[in-house]
C-alpha cells in the first residue's frame, strides 16, 4: 500500500512540469504554429525560475518569471515564423540551442562561474497542499482552463480556426496573425512555468543536464493526446508515471537493472508511442504552414 | 438602381495584368453572370470587390452611388458584400453553426459564444430563404452541395445584399446543380443582388438576367441574356467562332478490337464489388463512350484498366496482348494511355515544370537520359516541340504545372499521351471544369486520334459530351454493363437521351 502512495506521488510530481508544457505545445500547434522549440523554453523557465527564486527569496515570482523567460524566448519564434515567414522547424531548433545556451551563459555570469545554481532553502520551495506540491493542482487547473477555453469560448473558436483553415478565418474576419502569437507566446509561458515547476520544485536548482528530452517528451504527449489538452495531460500523467516505475525500481535492492538502462524507459516509451500513434493522431490541417 | 459600379478599374501584379479598364454595372436585384475564359481575370476582378485585393489607382468603385475604398474584407462585410470562393472556405472539424459564427460570434457573460442566439437568427433566415442545413453537423461529413449552402448562409449571416459566387456550380452534380438554381431564384426573389462568375452558357441563360463578358482581362461588353443566343456568348467570351458542338467524319464500322475487357471483376476501396462480370470491346478507329452516373464503378474500372487496381477475376487485352494486372508503366509501355479523372493528382506532379511532366513515364530511357544521367537538351527540345504543337500557353517549358490553367494543365497531359503513340486512349472526365475554347479544342483532338486508327475510350458523366463524340455508346450503372448501343442504333433513335437515360438508372437492354 505505501508503495502504491509513493509510486502515486511520484508520479504526480514528474508529470506536473510535462503538462504545463504540453498544454503550452498545445496553444501553440492549435493556431497552426509548430513549436519544437518548447524544450529551449523549458529550459530557460527552469533557469529564470530558480534565479529569481534565489534571488528574492519568493518561489512564486521565480515560478512566474519563469514562465515570462519562456514567453520572451517564444516571442522570437512567433516573430520569425509567423511574421518573417521563416520555416517553423527550422526557428523552433534555433529556440532549443538559444534557449540550452542562454541559461548556461547567464548561469555563468550570474554565480561565479558556476554552470548550476546554488540549492534552494528546503523553506523556501513551493508549499504542499494534502502532500502534493501547489503545482501540482496548479497544472490540472490550466488543464481544465484550457479545455474551458476551446470548449466554449470565441478566444478558442478563433484559435482553432486559425490552425485548421487561416483563409476561411480570415474572409470571415478572423485576425489570424493575432491568434497565432497568442498561441506561441502562450505556448512559451506555459513551457517556462513546466521548466520552472521541475527546476524550484522537484529538484532544487537548475543544472545543465536539468531538462534534458522532457520539452520533447511533452512534445509527444500533445501528439499522443490528439492536440487536446485533457489527452496531453493523461498523456503526460503516462510518460510521469513511466519515470515514477524508473524511480521505484531503481529503489528496490532485489532488483538488479543497471540504472542507465531504467532510466531510458521514458524515452523508449516515448519513440514507441510516437511511431505507433503518429499517423493515427489528427493534426491541426493547417499546422507549419 | 446599381447597387455596385466599377469604372475604369485595373490590377496589375507586377508585370502581369490581371484586367484592365474594367467597366461593371450591376443592379440591384437582378443576377448578373460574369463570363470569360479561364484566366481571364474574373475572379481576380471578384476579389477585389471583395476586398481582398486592392485594385491599381485610377478607376473607382461606387457601391449605392458612394465611392467606396476597400481595404480588407472585413471592411466589405461591413458594407454588405459578400462571397464563396470557388474552393470553399469552412473549417472541417467545425459543426455548420460555429463555421457561420465565426469571426462575428455573438458573446454572453463577455467571453462566452452564445450559441443559442445564433441559432435562432440562422434558423429564421433559413426560414425566409426556404433552404435547410442542420447545424450540428461537421462539416467534413456535409455533400459539396451542402457545404456550399453553408457558405451561402455564412454570408446571409453577415447580412449580405451582394452575394458574389465564383463557379458555384463547377462541383456540384446534376441534382445539387438544380437545387442551386432553386436558391438563387430565392434570394433573386427576396431582393438580393447577385453577381455569379461562370463560364458554363446553359448556366447563364438559365437564371441569369444580364451578363458581362471579359476576354483576357478587358471589358468586352454587358448585355442582356434573353436577347443573346449561346453561340453568340460563346463567340465574344473567345473573340473567335467557336464551335459548340463537335464536327467529326462519319467512319465505316470496323470489327478490328484493340482492348477487349472480358469478365472482369474490380473491387472498390471498401472491398465491395465495383466492376461486376465487365465485358466490353474497343474498336479501331472508334470512340467508344461509356455513359453512367458518377460513382458507378467508373473510376474502378479505369484504375483496373490502366494498372492503378488489382482486379479480381478476368482479363484485359491489347491486340490479342494480355496486360491484366501488370504494373501502370508495363500498361502504358503496352501502349494504353490515360487522360486522368483528376488531373491535378493523377496526371501532373504538379511542382514539376511542364517539361519534366511531359516525360514522367520516359523520362529514364534514350534520348532523354543516357547512364542514369538527365540530356537537358534533348528535353528541351522535345518540350519545345510539343508546346508549340499543342498550343500550351505559356510557352516555357520550364514553368510549374501548377501555375497552368486548367485547359493548359489539360494539354499537358493529352501532349503526353498522344506523342507516345497510345493503341488506346482512355480519356476520363477529359473537359471537367474547362472552358467552351479548350473543350472545342480538347474534342478536337480526341477526333483526330481516332481518325487517324486509335481506339478512344471516352468516360464521362456529362451526355452532351457523350453524345456529340461518341461512334458507340455504352452505359454502366452500379458496375454492370447495361446497355451498348452501335453506330446504327444511335443514329436511328430518337429519343436517344432518354434512352441512355433509362439504361444509366439500371434499366437492362
Amino acid at each position: 500500500m505505501n508503495d502504491l502512495i509513493i509510486i502515486f506521488t511520484t508520479t504526480l510530481m514528474y508529470s506536473t512540469p510535462l503538462i504545463f508544457v504540453s498544454l503550452g505545445g498545445v496553444m501553440s500547434e492549435k493556431s497552426g504554429i509548430i513549436n519544437i522549440g518548447l524544450e529551449g523554453m523549458m529550459t530557460l523557465g527552469a533557469f529564470v525560475a530558480s534565479w529569481i527564486a534565489l534571488t528574492t527569496g519568493n518561489p512564486w515570482l521565480g515560478f512566474l518569471s519563469g514562465g515570462f523567460a519562456g514567453l520572451l524566448l517564444a516571442s522570437l519564434h512567433a516573430l520569425a515564423s509567423i511574421y518573417w515567414g521563416a520555416n517553423q522547424v527550422v526557428s523552433g531548433m534555433a529556440m532549443n540551442f538559444l534557449g540550452g545556451g542562454i541559461s548556461i551563459f547567464l548561469c555563468r555570469i550570474f554565480f561565479e562561474g558556476a554552470s548550476m545554481t546554488p540549492p534552494l532553502d528546503l523553506a523556501l520551495k513551493i508549499p504542499l497542499i494534502f502532500n502534493q506540491y501547489a503545482t501540482v493542482y496548479l497544472s490540472f487547473i490550466t488543464t481544465l482552463i484550457i479545455w474551458f477555453i476551446f470548449k466554449f469560448t470565441k478566444l478558442g473558436l478563433r484559435i482553432i480556426s486559425a490552425g485548421e483553415h487561416p483563409k476561411a478565418a480570415i474572409s470571415a474576419g478572423v485576425k489570424v496573425n493575432f491568434y497565432r502569437t497568442f498561441g506561441v507566446l502562450a505556448s512559451g509561458f506555459l513551457a517556462g512555468l513546466g521548466g520552472g515547476s521541475l527546476s524550484i520544485v522537484i529538484v532544487s536548482n537548475f543544472r545543465p543536464t536539468l531538462i534534458s528530452g522532457q520539452g520533447f517528451i511533452a512534445l509527444a504527449a500533445l501528439i499522443f493526446g490528439k492536440w487536446n489538452p485533457v489527452g496531453s495531460m493523461l498523456a503526460c500523467l503516462f510518460f510521469g508515471f513511466s519515470q515514477a516505475l524508473v524511480v521505484y525500481i531503481g529503489g528496490l535492492e532485489n532488483v538488479q537493472i543497471s540504472s542507465q538502462l531504467l532510466s531510458a524507459l521514458p524515452y523508449v516509451l516515448t519513440l514507441v508511442v510516437l511511431v505507433s500513434f503518429m499517423g493515427k493522431s489528427t493534426a491541426p490541417s493547417a499546422l507549419g504552414q | 438602381m446599381a447597387i455596385l459600379e466599377l469604372k475604369n478599374l485595373t490590377k496589375s501584379f507586377g508585370s502581369l495584368r490581371a484586367y484592365h479598364n474594367i467597366n461593371l454595372t450591376v443592379m440591384k436585384g437582378e443576377v448578373h453572370a460574369l463570363l470569360g475564359e479561364n484566366g481571364a481575370g474574373k475572379s481576380t476582378l471578384m476579389k477585389t470587390i471583395y476586398g481582398e485585393h486592392a485594385p491599381d489607382s485610377g478607376g473607382e468603385i461606387l457601391l449605392h452611388q458612394k465611392k467606396i475604398k476597400l481595404e480588407s474584407t472585413a471592411e466589405a462585410i461591413a458594407l454588405g458584400i459578400g462571397m464563396v470562393h470557388q474552393h470553399f472556405r469552412l473549417v472541417r472539424p467545425f459543426s455548420v453553426l460555429q463555421n457561420i459564427i465565426l469571426g462575428i460570434e455573438p458573446k454572453k457573460w463577455g467571453f462566452l459564444i452564445d450559441y443559442k442566439s445564433a441559432r435562432n437568427k440562422i434558423e429564421s433566415i433559413m426560414a425566409e430563404f426556404n433552404f435547410f442545413v442542420d447545424l450540428d453537423s461537421k462539416i467534413e461529413t456535409l455533400t459539396v452541395g451542402t457545404q456550399q449552402r453553408v457558405e451561402i448562409l455564412k454570408i446571409l449571416y453577415r447580412n449580405a445584399e451582394l452575394l458574389i459566387l465564383d463557379e458555384p456550380t463547377a462541383v456540384l452534380t446534376p441534382q445539387e446543380i438544380k437545387d442551386f438554381y432553386i436558391i438563387i431564384k430565392n434570394l433573386k426573389q427576396k431582393g438580393k443582388t447577385i453577381l455569379i462568375i461562370t463560364h458554363k452558357l446553359h448556366e447563364i441563360k438559365e437564371i441569369a438576367d444580364r451578363c458581362t463578358i471579359i476576354r483576357k482581362g478587358e471589358f468586352i461588353e454587358t448585355l442582356t441574356v434573353k436577347d443573346a443566343s449561346e453561340q453568340e456568348l460563346a463567340s465574344k467570351m473567345v473573340g473567335r467562332e467557336v464551335l459548340l458542338h463537335a464536327v467529326k467524319k462519319e467512319v465505316s464500322p470496323t470489327d478490328i478490337c484493340v482492348l477487349e475487357i472480358k469478365n472482369l471483376n474490380v473491387l472498390n476501396s471498401k472491398k465491395l464489388p465495383a466492376i461486376k462480370d465487365f465485358n466490353l470491346i474497343l474498336k479501331k478507329g472508334f470512340i467508344t463512350g461509356l455513359a453512367g452516373i458518377d460513382g458507378n464503378g467508373q473510376s474502378e474500372l479505369v484504375q483496373a484498366l490502366t494498372g492503378l487496381k488489382k482486379s479480381e477475376s478476368g482479363s484485359v487485352k491489347i491486340n490479342e496482348k494480355a496486360i491484366t494486372n501488370l504494373t501502370p508503366l508495363e500498361i502504358y509501355q503496352n501502349k494504353l494511355g490515360m487522360i486522368p479523372e483528376d488531373r491535378q493528382r493523377v496526371g501532373l506532379v504538379m511542382d514539376y515544370s511542364i517539361k519534366e511532366n511531359l516525360v514522367l513515364q520516359t523520362i529514364d530511357q534514350i534520348p532523354f537520359s543516357k547512364y542514369g544521367v538527365i540530356l537537358n537538351n534533348e528535353l528541351n527540345k522535345f518540350a519545345v516541340k510539343l508546346i508549340e504543337r499543342f498550343d500550351i500557353r505559356p510557352t516555357d517549358p520550364e514553368i510549374k504545372a501548377r501555375n497552368l490553367s486548367g485547359g493548359n494543365q489539360q494539354k499537358v497531359i493529352l501532349a503526353r499521351e498522344i506523342e507516345h503513340n497510345p493503341e488506346v486512349l482512355i480519356a476520363f472526365q477529359p473537359t471537367r471544369g474547362l472552358d467552351v475554347g479548350a473543350i472545342e479544342y480538347i474534342h478536337s483532338e480526341l477526333i483526330k486520334l481516332r481518325d487517324s486508327g486509335k481506339a478512344v475510350f471516352l468516360i464521362s458523366y456529362e451526355l452532351d459530351e457523350i453524345l456529340s463524340l461518341s461512334d458507340e455508346i455504352a452505359v454502366i450503372c452500379e458496375g454492370k454493363l447495361t446497355a451498348l448501343l452501335s453506330q446504327q442504333e444511335i443514329s436511328n433513335n430518337k429519343n436517344l437521351k432518354e434512352t441512355l437515360g433509362f439504361y444509366m438508372a439500371g434499366g437492362i437492354k
